[in-house]
């Protein structure tokens, strides 16, 4: 089993509240994203017998959805916003200012599996813009300094 | 990480201020508790409409209150409530689109994450009008900590006996489910959202059936955008009258702008509709003014998929009227401000991409016109544009224009169209120059 216990708890607890089991689906991918980090073919399988909906129907909604990363990604996955607010505010410059810092190019890994740099469409930070999501967690009002200690501190964390 | 969004609001104004209610207490940090938002007076209203109004009076309260759709469409609510037909033996569903997504739009996060009672008990009101015993809350899944504010603060509520069983002691049985997307803008689409919610993929559905009639599971739902439930339980305590004095009088009541781009001082800000634009932005309380004092460029009033403004259109009141007055639209009320540094091909390559990015794939026009689109206008913005683009520009913005079962597809062309022709010589400048006319290069502070 990939899913834990306590994401099987969840699940079926979310599941018991709809009046229809499939309304889960969503619901059910994100714990199931929350703890593995990604969800692949595997995970849809469990998360078809833990709710009781056709493997089918959970791999046709998580394709569909784009949150979900449908491969492993580093322990932290960053995701920085590149529309329109936060492109005036320098997301473009940000993304570059990320690449060199961690070496990658956007859409990469660093090697030793720490970070996955992305860029992702509108986060709803628009005022408080540029900004970037790692893993669940919104950073904001980025600058370069603000940048740097965010990412030693991850490191640290790691 | 911080748990509030560290946005800028007028929380201070909303406090002192007997008009601006939604943002009276957004920047007291226990707000979010239910001991908190009942010290501040709330229930009373759900209190008040369980204690003795019909569902119809509800209804005509809210409609007489001029209250209109505050996610973009700005459809009247109270007239949506009656839809619902009053015979069917089916069961009825309220659903409150926390999916916000359009881009410059960050108002409803704020809500849910400061004040998620304030939603409930509008919620809660407007299921009661329609005859609803379940109730869900579709929040976008990248906003993780108003997912855990609206769970922790139905629990609250659950605990209170706000919601559950027999709510204080009038009969009335109320459940909520706090659901989750999956990043996808299309789901704030209402059709595309109840598809979601049913497990589907979030595609859009033809209209009629419209979901009052025929919404999830193929029963009569409604489905409202969080301001505007936010914004009930004030009509249903001071009235319908109060809140018509609000605003102007077809736009009536308050409205949160969020104001982002080149501006000084962005932010949340909570005014009467029909307010100033140009006092937004330049208003030492509010925007501030440019970034850099620079000489304003362009505005998009009212999201990403609305027509732009230039600097002589902004005298202009942000109501619904006044907007389309201007050929563009008030939208979710999401300002986005840029200046003169700012080439308008690289705004609406920025744009197209994400609308080619989020359409769902159901509609021809829609799916193969939007990646028509972002590969020309790619094109253009790298150097390489070619005579003949703007004409094939705006052959295929003709061609999805009102050709696609969901208003993806009119979003995606609308501020295409408006940038053409609000500033042609600049595009024409870029394909005969191969280079922006400005270079857009902002470095982040």
């Amino acid at each position: 089993m990939i899913l834990s216990e306590e994401s099987v708890r969840l699940m079926r607890e979310k599941a018991q509240q709809y009046p229809r089991r499939k309304s889960a689906i969503l619901p059910a991918l994100t714990i199931a994203y929350r703890q593995v980090g990604y969800l692949d073919g595997a995970i849809y399988r469990e998360i078809s017998r833990t709710i009781g909906v056709p493997y089918v129907e959970i791999a046709e909604a998580a394709t569909f959805y784009t949150m979900f990363p449908k491969q492993p990604v580093g322990k932290y996955l960053i995701q920085v916003c590149h529309n329109i607010s936060c492109a005036l505010m320098g997301a473009d410059s940000l993304i570059e200012y990320l690449e060199q810092k961690l070496g990658i190019r956007k859409g990469e890994t660093t090697p030793d599996k720490m970070f996955t740099l992305i860029s992702v469409e509108c986060l709803g930070s628009c005022a408080t813009a540029p900004m970037m999501q790692i893993n669940h967690d919104f950073y904001e009002n980025l600058t370069p300094e603000e940048v740097d200690r965010i990412l030693d501190e991850l490191r640290a964390r790691a | 990480m911080s748990f509030y969004s560290p946005v800028r609001t007028n929380a201070a104004e909303a406090a002192s201020s007997d008009k601006l209610h939604l943002f009276k207490y957004v920047e007291d940090p226990e707000q979010h508790t239910v001991k908190r938002y009942e010290e501040h007076g709330g229930y009373a209203a759900w209190k008040k409409v369980l204690a003795g109004m019909k569902p119809e009076e509800v209804i005509e309260t809210v409609k007489n209150s001029g209250l209109r759709g505050r996610g973009g469409a700005g459809f009247p609510t109270g007239v949506k409530w009656s839809f619902v037909p009053k015979a069917s033996p089916k069961p009825r569903y309220l659903c409150c689109n926390a999916d916000e997504s359009e881009p410059g739009t960050c108002k409803d996060r704020v809500l849910m994450e400061r004040d998620p009672h304030a939603v409930i008990e509008g919620m809660a009101i407007g299921a009661y009008a329609i005859g609803c015993h379940l109730m869900f809350i579709y929040i976008r899944g990248e906003f993780g900590h108003c997912i855990e504010r609206m769970e922790q603060a139905r629990k609250e509520a659950y605990e209170a006996g706000h919601l559950g069983k027999n709510i204080y002691g009038s009969g009335y049985d109320l459940d909520m489910i706090v659901h989750t997307g999956g990043g996808a803008y299309i789901c704030g689409e209402e059709t595309a959202l109840l598809n979601s919610l049913e497990g589907e993929k979030g595609l859009s559905r033809i209209r009629p059936p419209f979901p009052a009639v025929e919404g999830l599971y193929a029963c009569p739902t409604i489905v409202n955008n969080v301001e505007s439930l936010a914004s009930v339980p004030h009509i249903i305590n001071r009235g319908a009258d109060w809140y018509r004095k609000l605003g102007t009088e077809k736009s009536t009541g308050t409205k949160v702008f969020s104001l982002s781009g080149h501006v000084k001082q962005p932010g949340n800000y909570e005014v009467e509709l029909g307010f100033p634009l140009k006092k937004l932005i330049y208003d030492e309380q509010y925007g501030g003014g440019i970034l850099g004092d620079k000489k304003l460029k362009g505005v998009i009033p009212g999201g990403a998929s609305t027509p732009f403004l230039k600097p002589d259109m902004i005298d202009v009141g942000l109501d619904y009227e006044s907007l389309v007055e201007q050929s563009s639209m008030l939208g979710s009320g999401a300002i986005i401000v840029f200046h003169e540094d700012t080439c308008i091909v690289w705004v609406i390559l920025k744009l197209i991409h994400f609308f080619r990015h989020e359409s769902c794939g159901k509609c021809t026009p829609c799916r193969e016109g939007t990646g028509w689109l972002e590969q020309i206008i790619r094109r253009i913005e790298a150097g390489e544009g070619r005579k003949g683009d703007l004409e094939t520009i705006e052959d295929l913005c003709g061609n999805i224009l009102g050709r696609t079962i969901c208003p993806l597809g009119d979003a995606a062309v609308m501020p295409i169209q408006s940038a053409l022709r609000l500033w042609r010589e600049e595009w024409e400048y870029h394909i005969e120059n191969k280079k922006c006319m400005v270079k857009s290069h902002f470095p982040f502070k």
